[in-house]
Formats: C-alpha cells, sequence, structure tokens
C-alpha cells in the first residue's frame, strides 16, 4: 500500500514528529511504500537546518534524511506556513534580499498543492496532529 | 474521485490554526475536490455570528467560511452535542449547517476517503 504522511507539530512541542517517524517505519518494515511526508502548521520547523540538539539526543534531521536517501520519500515543506514562520530556502532568501539557507539538506519547500497530490497518489494519507 | 472531510476542533483565533486549515480546504477546492467539513468541540464558534478579530489584528476567518460556498464547499455538519457543550443553536451560527449526533459521527466518518483533521 502506497502511503502519505503529514507531520504538524514542531520537534520539540508535540508528538506528531516521534509518531509520524515511527508509524512509517512500521509501514515500511511491512513492505508498505511512503510517497512523501508533508509537513504543515508548526510541523516546518522539522526542516530547519540549524537543529543542533546533543549528540545523545534524538536526532530528527538526520532521521528524515535517511528516510528521504535510504527510501527516496519526499519531504515538502509548505511554503505558506513555512515564510510565515520565517524558514526561507536559500532562492527565496535571495529573492527578499536575505542571505540565510534555513533549509536542512532532503527537504524541499512547495505548496499545498503537493499536499492535495499526495492525498490523490496515496492509497492512505497518515496526520500526526499537532500539539 | 475521493471525498475529503475536514475535521475542525480549534476555536476562532486562538493561533493561525483555523487560518491554515482554511488554506488546505480553499487548495483542495481550487483542485475541484468534494469537500466536507465536520465541526467538533469549540471550532463551534468558528461560524458563530457576530465575532471579529479587529481587536487582535487577525484575519477573519468568519469571512473566509461565508466565501466557502462559492468554490462549491457547502457541506457544513455541526456535531449535536458540541453546540450544546458551547451554549449553542445552530441559529446562532452565520451559514446553513447540518447536525450529526456524536454517535453517528463515526459512521459517518466511513463515508470519505480522506479525512484531514489536526
Amino acid at each position: 500500500m502506497k502511503f502519505a504522511v503529514q507531520i504538524n507539530s514542531s520537534p520539540y512541542a508535540g508528538a506528531a514528529g516521534e509518531m509520524g517517524y515511527q508509524f512509517i517505519l512500521a509501514a515500511l518494515a511491512s513492505g508498505h511504500s511512503v510517497l512523501q511526508i508533508f509537513f504543515y502548521f508548526d510541523g516546518i520547523y522539522h526542516g530547519l537546518a540549524a537543529q543542533l540538539p546533543p549528540d545523545d539526543e534524538r536526532q530528527f534531521l538526520r532521521r528524515w534524511s535517511q528516510l528521504s536517501q535510504q527510501h527516496g520519500i519526499d519531504l515538502v515543506i509548505c511554503i505558506s506556513a513555512a515564510q510565515r514562520r520565517g524558514l526561507l530556502s536559500l532562492e527565496e532568501s535571495r529573492r527578499q534580499n536575505r542571505i540565510d539557507q534555513d533549509l536542512a539538506p532532503g527537504f524541499r519547500i512547495s505548496g499545498l498543492g503537493q499536499l492535495v497530490e499526495a492525498t490523490i497518489n496515496a492509497d492512505r494519507f497518515i496526520v500526526f496532529p499537532g500539539a | 474521485m475521493k471525498k475529503y472531510l475536514i475535521i475542525m476542533r480549534h476555536p476562532p483565533h486562538g493561533s493561525i490554526h483555523v487560518q491554515e486549515q482554511l488554506d488546505i480546504i480553499l487548495t483542495l477546492a481550487a483542485f475541484d475536490r468534494a469537500v466536507s467539513l465536520l465541526f467538533l468541540d469549540e471550532s463551534v464558534f468558528q461560524l458563530f455570528r457576530g465575532q471579529s478579530a479587529e481587536q487582535y489584528d487577525h484575519k477573519e476567518t468568519l469571512a473566509i467560511f461565508d466565501a466557502l460556498a462559492l468554490y462549491d464547499v457547502d457541506d457544513l455538519w455541526v456535531e449535536a452535542e458540541s453546540l450544546i457543550e458551547k451554549g449553542l443553536v445552530s441559529e446562532q451560527l452565520t451559514l446553513p449547517v447540518k447536525t450529526i449526533s456524536r454517535a453517528r459521527v463515526s459512521q459517518f466518518m466511513s463515508g470519505f476517503d480522506v479525512i484531514l483533521g489536526g
């Protein structure tokens, strides 16, 4: 079965990241595929490049990037939710005359149309709610 | 074509949540998807007549709800118990809604292909 997943809470203010990650691991282990993770609401903070938790803590960025590299899962950050919260890709920063690259490697920024497409293409669309 | 149900659970203006949920609804409508809305818990206040967000400098989400019919989003459901618990009657809401009892919500949800809550 093809799954797509929506993550709606930030790494440290809700359980959506952990629950979503564990769900995806279980789905992959059972032979299912996961097309896309769509980060929305405060979930967009998962894509912040400068996250540097201590080494002995959970490393969300490494987890997502491994899912992207090893399983080809599309990591999509919603552009309107991201811009509202100050997370800009290099391309968008330049357009706004800024110099930041906030977006972590492996992620891309796109619109809500990607969420709609994921709901169409996936057999099941699973939402992990915010706090 | 898949049928979508959006589950509203948040009150208006407490956060950006409702506005961002409306963005999802409007995007689905732009893709010509069939969208229904179900209001549970404090979200019943989202359609409460006479509300204003002006003093908070917050977007008037009620005006967006009022405009949804233009996008053919007009299948609105409110859980009867949620209305009662908040001391409201459906006549105090700005849009025509259908009420559904809590006992029937689960079965109602099974009639949709994609359910977006949270």
